[in-house]
Protein backbone atom coordinates (compact mmCIF):
# COMPACT_ATOMS: atom_id res chain seq x y z
CA UNK A 1 0.00 0.00 0.00
CA UNK A 2 1.07 3.55 -0.61
CA UNK A 3 1.75 5.84 2.31
CA UNK A 4 -1.13 8.23 1.61
CA UNK A 5 -2.98 9.93 4.45
CA UNK A 6 -5.21 12.30 2.47
CA UNK A 7 -6.59 11.95 -1.04
CA UNK A 8 -8.63 14.88 -2.28
CA UNK A 9 -10.44 14.36 -5.57
CA UNK A 10 -11.94 17.66 -6.74
CA UNK A 11 -14.09 17.61 -9.88
CA UNK A 12 -13.43 21.14 -11.09
CA UNK A 13 -10.47 23.47 -11.43
CA UNK A 14 -12.21 25.95 -9.14
CA UNK A 15 -12.55 23.34 -6.39
CA UNK A 16 -8.95 22.16 -6.88
CA UNK A 17 -7.54 25.67 -6.52
CA UNK A 18 -9.68 26.32 -3.44
CA UNK A 19 -8.46 23.09 -1.80
CA UNK A 20 -4.83 23.91 -2.58
CA UNK A 21 -5.29 27.35 -1.08
CA UNK A 22 -6.91 25.98 2.06
CA UNK A 23 -4.32 23.29 2.73
CA UNK A 24 -0.69 24.04 1.96
CA UNK A 25 0.29 20.45 2.78
CA UNK A 26 -1.42 19.07 -0.32
CA UNK A 27 0.77 17.87 -3.17
CA UNK A 28 -0.58 17.45 -6.66
CA UNK A 29 -0.91 14.05 -8.31
CA UNK A 30 -2.07 13.66 -11.91
CA UNK A 31 -1.09 10.48 -13.78
CA UNK A 32 0.83 9.24 -10.76
CA UNK A 33 3.60 7.52 -12.71
CA UNK A 34 6.23 9.62 -10.95
CA UNK A 35 4.45 10.57 -7.72
CA UNK A 36 3.35 7.07 -6.72
CA UNK A 37 6.87 5.76 -7.27
CA UNK A 38 8.24 8.60 -5.17
CA UNK A 39 5.80 7.57 -2.42
CA UNK A 40 6.75 3.92 -2.90
CA UNK A 41 10.36 4.92 -2.27
CA UNK A 42 9.39 6.69 0.92
CA UNK A 43 9.36 10.26 -0.40
CA UNK A 44 8.84 12.70 2.46
CA UNK A 45 6.06 15.25 2.25
CA UNK A 46 4.02 13.34 -0.31
CA UNK A 47 1.38 11.70 1.88
CA UNK A 48 -1.34 14.32 1.36
CA UNK A 49 -2.47 14.33 -2.22
CA UNK A 50 -4.76 16.33 -4.41
CA UNK A 51 -5.65 14.21 -7.42
CA UNK A 52 -6.45 15.96 -10.70
CA UNK A 53 -7.86 12.86 -12.36
CA UNK A 54 -11.47 14.00 -12.01
CA UNK A 55 -10.79 17.55 -13.24
CA UNK A 56 -11.73 16.74 -16.82
CA UNK A 57 -11.48 20.35 -18.01
CA UNK A 58 -7.68 20.16 -17.71
CA UNK A 59 -7.33 17.37 -20.26
CA UNK A 60 -8.37 19.10 -23.47
CA UNK A 61 -6.13 20.02 -26.40
CA UNK A 62 -7.59 22.92 -28.39
CA UNK A 63 -6.69 25.37 -31.13
CA UNK A 64 -7.80 28.88 -30.22
CA UNK A 65 -9.09 31.32 -32.80
CA UNK A 66 -5.88 33.36 -32.53
CA UNK A 67 -3.91 30.23 -33.45
CA UNK A 68 -2.65 29.48 -29.94
CA UNK A 69 -2.50 25.76 -29.20
CA UNK A 70 -3.69 25.06 -25.66
CA UNK A 71 -2.56 21.76 -24.18
CA UNK A 72 -4.35 20.94 -20.94
CA UNK A 73 -1.90 20.10 -18.16
CA UNK A 74 -3.37 16.65 -17.56
CA UNK A 75 -3.42 15.58 -21.21
CA UNK A 76 -1.72 12.19 -21.19
CA UNK A 77 1.19 11.55 -23.54
CA UNK A 78 -0.75 8.95 -25.55
CA UNK A 79 -3.42 11.56 -26.25
CA UNK A 80 -0.82 14.15 -27.25
CA UNK A 81 0.79 11.68 -29.65
CA UNK A 82 -2.53 10.90 -31.36
CA UNK A 83 -4.09 14.37 -31.26
CA UNK A 84 -4.76 15.79 -34.75
CA UNK A 85 -3.92 19.38 -33.72
CA UNK A 86 -0.56 18.33 -32.28
CA UNK A 87 0.24 16.09 -35.26
CA UNK A 88 -0.52 18.84 -37.74
CA UNK A 89 1.11 21.79 -36.02
CA UNK A 90 3.59 20.42 -33.46
CA UNK A 91 4.79 17.11 -34.92
CA UNK A 92 8.07 17.22 -32.98
CA UNK A 93 6.06 17.33 -29.74
CA UNK A 94 4.24 14.19 -30.91
CA UNK A 95 7.65 12.59 -31.51
CA UNK A 96 8.72 13.55 -28.01
CA UNK A 97 5.46 12.31 -26.49
CA UNK A 98 5.75 8.84 -27.99
CA UNK A 99 9.36 8.50 -26.86
CA UNK A 100 8.35 8.76 -23.20
CA UNK A 101 8.07 5.59 -21.12
CA UNK A 102 6.04 2.78 -22.65
CA UNK A 103 2.42 2.54 -23.80
CA UNK A 104 0.87 1.89 -20.38
CA UNK A 105 2.80 4.80 -18.89
CA UNK A 106 1.89 7.11 -21.80
CA UNK A 107 -1.77 6.24 -21.29
CA UNK A 108 -1.78 7.86 -17.85
CA UNK A 109 1.32 10.07 -17.47
CA UNK A 110 0.53 13.74 -18.12
CA UNK A 111 2.50 16.48 -19.84
CA UNK A 112 1.91 18.83 -16.91
CA UNK A 113 3.35 16.28 -14.51
CA UNK A 114 6.35 15.84 -16.78
CA UNK A 115 7.03 19.58 -16.50
CA UNK A 116 6.18 20.10 -12.82
CA UNK A 117 8.36 17.16 -11.87
CA UNK A 118 11.24 19.37 -12.95
CA UNK A 119 13.29 16.50 -14.36
CA UNK A 120 15.88 17.72 -16.84
CA UNK A 121 15.32 14.45 -18.71
CA UNK A 122 11.58 15.06 -19.14
CA UNK A 123 10.87 14.19 -22.76
CA UNK A 124 8.46 17.07 -23.34
CA UNK A 125 10.74 19.78 -21.93
CA UNK A 126 13.31 20.27 -24.70
CA UNK A 127 10.60 20.48 -27.38
CA UNK A 128 8.53 22.93 -25.33
CA UNK A 129 11.70 25.02 -24.83
CA UNK A 130 12.32 25.00 -28.58
CA UNK A 131 8.69 25.98 -29.16
CA UNK A 132 8.93 28.95 -26.74
CA UNK A 133 5.94 27.45 -24.93
CA UNK A 134 4.16 29.41 -22.19
CA UNK A 135 2.80 27.97 -18.97
CA UNK A 136 -0.52 29.00 -17.50
CA UNK A 137 -0.51 28.84 -13.71
CA UNK A 138 -3.62 29.24 -11.63
CA UNK A 139 -4.10 30.02 -7.96
CA UNK A 140 -6.94 31.45 -5.92
CA UNK A 141 -5.45 34.93 -6.45
CA UNK A 142 -5.62 34.58 -10.23
CA UNK A 143 -3.57 33.32 -13.13
CA UNK A 144 -0.14 34.11 -14.48
CA UNK A 145 1.48 33.11 -17.74
CA UNK A 146 5.24 32.64 -17.90
CA UNK A 147 7.72 31.36 -20.49
CA UNK A 148 8.64 27.74 -19.77
CA UNK A 149 12.35 28.57 -19.43
CA UNK A 150 11.53 30.73 -16.40
CA UNK A 151 9.78 27.80 -14.70
CA UNK A 152 12.72 25.47 -14.14
CA UNK A 153 14.65 26.30 -10.97
CA UNK A 154 17.10 23.40 -10.76
CA UNK A 155 17.17 19.62 -10.90
CA UNK A 156 13.70 18.45 -9.80
CA UNK A 157 12.73 22.02 -8.82
CA UNK A 158 10.27 24.37 -10.48
CA UNK A 159 8.87 27.80 -9.63
CA UNK A 160 5.42 26.61 -8.65
CA UNK A 161 4.17 28.85 -5.85
CA UNK A 162 2.22 27.46 -2.88
CA UNK A 163 -1.42 27.12 -3.85
CA UNK A 164 -0.58 27.24 -7.54
CA UNK A 165 -1.51 24.75 -10.22
CA UNK A 166 -0.22 24.36 -13.78
CA UNK A 167 -3.37 24.33 -15.89
CA UNK A 168 -2.18 24.54 -19.49
CA UNK A 169 0.75 24.78 -21.86
CA UNK A 170 0.31 27.44 -24.54
CA UNK A 171 2.07 27.50 -27.89
CA UNK A 172 1.35 30.75 -29.76
CA UNK A 173 0.92 30.64 -33.52
CA UNK A 174 4.05 32.75 -34.04
CA UNK A 175 6.07 29.98 -32.38
CA UNK A 176 5.06 27.18 -34.72
CA UNK A 177 3.62 28.59 -37.94
CA UNK A 178 5.71 27.60 -40.95
CA UNK A 179 8.16 25.58 -38.86
CA UNK A 180 9.50 22.08 -39.08
CA UNK A 181 11.03 20.21 -36.20
CA UNK A 182 12.69 17.06 -35.04
CA UNK A 183 13.23 15.44 -31.65
CA UNK A 184 15.99 12.95 -30.97
CA UNK A 185 16.00 11.02 -27.71
CA UNK A 186 19.18 9.16 -26.95
CA UNK A 187 18.81 6.34 -24.44
CA UNK A 188 20.13 2.83 -23.91
CA UNK A 189 16.79 1.26 -24.81
CA UNK A 190 14.13 2.28 -27.29
CA UNK A 191 11.39 2.16 -24.65
CA UNK A 192 10.97 2.52 -20.89
CA UNK A 193 14.15 4.50 -20.53
CA UNK A 194 15.22 7.92 -19.32
CA UNK A 195 16.94 10.13 -21.89
CA UNK A 196 20.73 10.25 -21.70
CA UNK A 197 20.27 13.27 -23.91
CA UNK A 198 17.32 14.90 -25.65
CA UNK A 199 17.64 17.33 -28.58
CA UNK A 200 14.67 19.16 -30.04
CA UNK A 201 14.96 21.47 -33.00
CA UNK A 202 12.45 23.87 -34.54
CA UNK A 203 13.34 25.74 -37.72
CA UNK A 204 12.02 27.97 -40.46
CA UNK A 205 13.82 28.05 -43.77
CA UNK A 206 13.76 30.45 -46.67
CA UNK A 207 15.66 30.08 -49.95
CA UNK A 208 17.88 27.37 -48.55
CA UNK A 209 18.86 29.39 -45.48
CA UNK A 210 17.83 29.30 -41.81
CA UNK A 211 15.33 32.04 -41.17
CA UNK A 212 14.91 30.91 -37.57
CA UNK A 213 16.46 28.05 -35.63
CA UNK A 214 15.63 27.05 -32.06
CA UNK A 215 17.45 24.27 -30.22
CA UNK A 216 16.23 22.81 -26.91
CA UNK A 217 18.45 20.40 -25.01
CA UNK A 218 17.52 18.05 -22.17
CA UNK A 219 20.10 16.53 -19.76
CA UNK A 220 22.75 18.94 -21.07
CA UNK A 221 22.68 21.15 -17.95
CA UNK A 222 20.89 21.12 -14.55
CA UNK A 223 17.73 22.34 -16.32
CA UNK A 224 16.60 22.12 -19.95
CA UNK A 225 18.33 24.82 -22.03
CA UNK A 226 18.30 26.68 -25.32
CA UNK A 227 21.45 27.29 -27.36
CA UNK A 228 21.51 31.06 -28.00
CA UNK A 229 24.91 31.23 -29.69
CA UNK A 230 24.22 28.34 -32.05
CA UNK A 231 20.81 29.80 -32.91
CA UNK A 232 22.29 33.24 -33.63
CA UNK A 233 24.99 31.67 -35.80
CA UNK A 234 22.35 29.87 -37.86
CA UNK A 235 20.06 32.81 -38.50
CA UNK A 236 20.28 33.85 -42.14
CA UNK A 237 22.96 31.27 -42.87
CA UNK A 238 22.83 28.93 -45.87
CA UNK A 239 21.93 25.39 -44.83
CA UNK A 240 24.92 23.12 -45.42
CA UNK A 241 26.32 20.07 -43.66
CA UNK A 242 29.27 22.22 -42.56
CA UNK A 243 26.97 24.85 -41.04
CA UNK A 244 25.07 22.13 -39.14
CA UNK A 245 28.37 20.74 -37.83
CA UNK A 246 29.29 24.20 -36.55
CA UNK A 247 25.85 24.55 -34.95
CA UNK A 248 26.48 21.25 -33.16
CA UNK A 249 29.82 22.54 -31.84
CA UNK A 250 28.24 25.80 -30.65
CA UNK A 251 25.47 23.86 -28.90
CA UNK A 252 28.11 22.17 -26.74
CA UNK A 253 29.26 25.64 -25.62
CA UNK A 254 25.78 26.36 -24.27
CA UNK A 255 25.73 23.15 -22.22
CA UNK A 256 26.88 22.34 -18.71
CA UNK A 257 26.84 18.57 -18.98
CA UNK A 258 27.92 16.49 -16.03
CA UNK A 259 28.99 12.96 -15.37
CA UNK A 260 26.30 10.65 -14.04
CA UNK A 261 25.98 6.88 -13.97
CA UNK A 262 24.15 7.11 -17.29
CA UNK A 263 26.95 8.85 -19.16
CA UNK A 264 30.17 10.81 -18.63
CA UNK A 265 30.41 14.54 -19.29
CA UNK A 266 32.66 13.91 -22.31
CA UNK A 267 30.23 11.41 -23.79
CA UNK A 268 27.28 13.75 -23.24
CA UNK A 269 29.15 16.58 -24.97
CA UNK A 270 29.84 14.27 -27.89
CA UNK A 271 26.13 13.42 -28.00
CA UNK A 272 25.15 17.11 -27.91
CA UNK A 273 27.42 17.91 -30.84
CA UNK A 274 26.50 14.95 -33.02
CA UNK A 275 22.79 14.77 -32.23
CA UNK A 276 22.25 18.54 -32.57
CA UNK A 277 23.86 18.41 -36.00
CA UNK A 278 21.62 15.49 -37.00
CA UNK A 279 18.44 17.00 -35.58
CA UNK A 280 19.09 20.35 -37.28
CA UNK A 281 19.80 18.67 -40.60
CA UNK A 282 16.65 16.54 -40.34
CA UNK A 283 14.47 19.51 -39.35
CA UNK A 284 15.89 21.57 -42.24
CA UNK A 285 15.29 18.66 -44.62
CA UNK A 286 11.69 18.38 -43.46
CA UNK A 287 11.29 22.11 -43.98
CA UNK A 288 12.44 21.65 -47.57
CA UNK A 289 15.58 23.69 -46.99
CA UNK A 290 18.09 20.92 -47.50
CA UNK A 291 18.52 17.95 -49.76
CA UNK A 292 21.26 15.40 -49.20
CA UNK A 293 23.60 15.19 -52.22
CA UNK B 1 4.17 -7.78 -0.79
CA UNK B 2 6.60 -5.30 -2.28
CA UNK B 3 4.28 -2.40 -1.53
CA UNK B 4 5.12 -2.44 2.12
CA UNK B 5 4.59 1.19 3.10
CA UNK B 6 2.05 0.83 5.83
CA UNK B 7 2.43 4.14 7.62
CA UNK B 8 -0.64 6.31 8.05
CA UNK B 9 -4.13 5.30 9.01
CA UNK B 10 -6.82 3.70 6.92
CA UNK B 11 -9.16 6.09 5.16
CA UNK B 12 -11.94 4.27 3.39
CA UNK B 13 -13.87 5.46 0.37
CA UNK B 14 -16.52 3.73 -1.71
CA UNK B 15 -15.46 2.15 -4.98
CA UNK B 16 -17.89 0.97 -7.64
CA UNK B 17 -16.40 -0.66 -10.69
CA UNK B 18 -16.97 -3.41 -13.19
CA UNK B 19 -14.42 -6.20 -13.51
CA UNK B 20 -14.72 -8.56 -16.46
CA UNK B 21 -18.33 -7.51 -16.96
CA UNK B 22 -19.39 -8.02 -13.36
CA UNK B 23 -20.21 -5.05 -11.11
CA UNK B 24 -18.59 -4.71 -7.69
CA UNK B 25 -19.15 -2.19 -4.94
CA UNK B 26 -17.19 -1.97 -1.71
CA UNK B 27 -15.03 0.27 0.48
CA UNK B 28 -11.36 0.60 -0.35
CA UNK B 29 -8.46 2.15 1.47
CA UNK B 30 -7.15 5.25 -0.31
CA UNK B 31 -3.67 3.69 -0.04
CA UNK B 32 -4.55 0.67 -2.16
CA UNK B 33 -3.45 0.25 -5.75
CA UNK B 34 -5.75 -1.25 -8.33
CA UNK B 35 -3.35 -4.21 -8.33
CA UNK B 36 -3.87 -4.71 -4.57
CA UNK B 37 -7.64 -4.69 -4.97
CA UNK B 38 -7.77 -6.95 -8.01
CA UNK B 39 -5.45 -9.58 -6.55
CA UNK B 40 -6.09 -9.48 -2.83
CA UNK B 41 -9.74 -8.48 -2.62
CA UNK B 42 -11.21 -9.94 -5.76
CA UNK B 43 -8.72 -12.79 -6.28
CA UNK B 44 -7.99 -12.00 -9.91
CA UNK B 45 -4.55 -13.50 -9.53
CA UNK B 46 -3.94 -13.48 -13.28
CA UNK B 47 -2.85 -9.88 -12.62
CA UNK B 48 0.82 -10.24 -11.73
CA UNK B 49 3.00 -8.04 -9.59
CA UNK B 50 6.46 -7.77 -11.07
CA UNK B 51 8.51 -4.63 -10.51
CA UNK B 52 5.80 -2.64 -8.65
CA UNK B 53 7.13 0.60 -10.18
CA UNK B 54 5.43 0.61 -13.56
CA UNK B 55 8.29 -0.69 -15.65
CA UNK B 56 7.69 -4.37 -16.38
CA UNK B 57 4.03 -4.42 -17.47
CA UNK B 58 3.19 -7.69 -15.68
CA UNK B 59 0.36 -5.97 -13.80
CA UNK B 60 -1.23 -4.54 -16.96
CA UNK B 61 -5.03 -4.47 -17.02
CA UNK B 62 -7.44 -2.66 -19.31
CA UNK B 63 -9.29 0.30 -17.79
CA UNK B 64 -12.14 1.22 -20.13
CA UNK B 65 -10.20 -0.65 -22.80
CA UNK B 66 -6.89 1.19 -22.23
CA UNK B 67 -3.83 -0.68 -20.93
CA UNK B 68 -2.50 0.68 -17.63
CA UNK B 69 -0.01 -0.55 -15.07
CA UNK B 70 -2.28 -1.42 -12.13
CA UNK B 71 0.62 -1.26 -9.65
CA UNK B 72 0.90 2.52 -10.03
CA UNK B 73 -2.80 3.23 -10.44
CA UNK B 74 -4.80 4.00 -7.32
CA UNK B 75 -7.77 1.67 -6.84
CA UNK B 76 -10.07 4.66 -6.40
CA UNK B 77 -9.19 5.93 -9.86
CA UNK B 78 -11.10 2.94 -11.27
CA UNK B 79 -14.34 4.25 -9.75
CA UNK B 80 -17.10 4.07 -12.34
CA UNK B 81 -14.81 2.32 -14.81
CA UNK B 82 -14.75 -1.03 -16.50
CA UNK B 83 -11.68 -3.15 -15.82
CA UNK B 84 -10.61 -6.19 -17.82
CA UNK B 85 -8.11 -8.72 -16.50
CA UNK B 86 -6.83 -11.84 -18.22
CA UNK B 87 -9.66 -13.78 -16.53
CA UNK B 88 -12.11 -11.78 -18.65
CA UNK B 89 -10.53 -12.52 -22.01
CA UNK B 90 -11.73 -16.06 -22.76
CA UNK B 91 -15.30 -16.42 -23.96
CA UNK B 92 -17.42 -19.38 -22.81
CA UNK B 93 -14.37 -21.45 -22.08
CA UNK B 94 -12.85 -20.73 -25.48
CA UNK B 95 -9.52 -18.96 -25.83
CA UNK B 96 -9.69 -15.61 -27.60
CA UNK B 97 -7.96 -15.11 -30.96
CA UNK B 98 -5.13 -13.29 -29.19
CA UNK B 99 -4.66 -16.09 -26.66
CA UNK B 100 -4.79 -18.69 -29.44
CA UNK B 101 -2.14 -16.82 -31.43
CA UNK B 102 0.16 -16.77 -28.37
CA UNK B 103 -0.31 -20.54 -28.00
CA UNK B 104 0.13 -21.26 -31.71
CA UNK B 105 3.30 -19.20 -31.99
CA UNK B 106 4.86 -20.58 -28.82
CA UNK B 107 4.94 -17.07 -27.35
CA UNK B 108 4.62 -18.30 -23.76
CA UNK B 109 7.38 -19.76 -21.64
CA UNK B 110 7.18 -19.10 -17.89
CA UNK B 111 3.96 -17.18 -18.46
CA UNK B 112 4.48 -14.35 -15.98
CA UNK B 113 4.41 -11.61 -18.62
CA UNK B 114 1.71 -13.31 -20.68
CA UNK B 115 -1.46 -11.87 -19.08
CA UNK B 116 -0.21 -8.32 -19.59
CA UNK B 117 0.94 -8.95 -23.13
CA UNK B 118 -2.33 -10.64 -24.08
CA UNK B 119 -4.26 -7.67 -22.66
CA UNK B 120 -2.14 -5.07 -24.48
CA UNK B 121 -2.48 -7.03 -27.72
CA UNK B 122 -6.23 -7.33 -27.14
CA UNK B 123 -6.47 -3.54 -26.78
CA UNK B 124 -4.63 -3.13 -30.08
CA UNK B 125 -6.95 -5.64 -31.78
CA UNK B 126 -10.04 -3.94 -30.34
CA UNK B 127 -8.88 -0.57 -31.70
CA UNK B 128 -9.65 -1.91 -35.19
CA UNK B 129 -6.51 -0.27 -36.56
CA UNK B 130 -3.74 -1.95 -38.49
CA UNK B 131 -0.19 -1.71 -37.28
CA UNK B 132 3.20 -1.67 -38.95
CA UNK B 133 5.92 -3.91 -37.61
CA UNK B 134 7.53 -0.95 -35.86
CA UNK B 135 4.21 0.11 -34.33
CA UNK B 136 3.57 -3.39 -32.95
CA UNK B 137 7.01 -3.41 -31.34
CA UNK B 138 6.41 0.06 -29.93
CA UNK B 139 2.96 -0.76 -28.58
CA UNK B 140 4.23 -3.89 -26.80
CA UNK B 141 7.38 -2.20 -25.50
CA UNK B 142 5.91 -1.66 -22.03
CA UNK B 143 6.25 -5.35 -21.21
CA UNK B 144 9.40 -7.12 -20.09
CA UNK B 145 9.79 -10.80 -20.92
CA UNK B 146 12.85 -12.59 -19.61
CA UNK B 147 12.24 -15.90 -21.41
CA UNK B 148 11.28 -15.58 -25.04
CA UNK B 149 13.50 -12.90 -26.53
CA UNK B 150 10.25 -11.28 -27.74
CA UNK B 151 10.32 -12.60 -31.33
CA UNK B 152 7.57 -15.16 -30.81
CA UNK B 153 5.49 -12.64 -28.89
CA UNK B 154 5.88 -10.26 -31.79
CA UNK B 155 4.97 -13.05 -34.23
CA UNK B 156 1.81 -13.86 -32.26
CA UNK B 157 0.75 -10.22 -32.12
CA UNK B 158 1.46 -9.67 -35.79
CA UNK B 159 -0.47 -12.80 -36.73
CA UNK B 160 -3.58 -11.76 -34.86
CA UNK B 161 -3.42 -8.02 -35.63
CA UNK B 162 -2.67 -8.17 -39.33
CA UNK B 163 -4.49 -11.32 -40.35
Amino acid sequence: MFNISVLQEPESLEAAVAMLHADSGLRIIAGGTDVLIRIQHGGDGWSQLLSLRNVKELEAITLREDGTIVIGATAPFAKIFLDPIIREHLPSLAEAAVSMGGPQVRNVATIGGNICNGAVSGDSASTLFALDALLKLQSLEGERIIPIHEFYAGPGKVHLQPGELLTAILVPRSSYQGTSGHYIKFAMRKAMDIATLGVSVICRVQDGAFQDLRIGLGVAAPVPIRCAEAEAYARGRKITVEACKEIGKLAVKASKARTSWRASKDYREHLIEVLTERAVLEAATRAGGFRAE
Amino acid sequence: MLNSNTAGIATLKPLALTVNGKPYQFQVDIRESLLDVLRDRLQFTGVKQGCAVGECGACTVLVDGTPVNSCIYLALWAHGKSVTTIEGIEKDGELSDVQMAFVDEGAIQCGFCTPGLVLSTTALLDSGRTFTEAEIRRELSGHLCRCTGYQKIFDAAEKVLNK
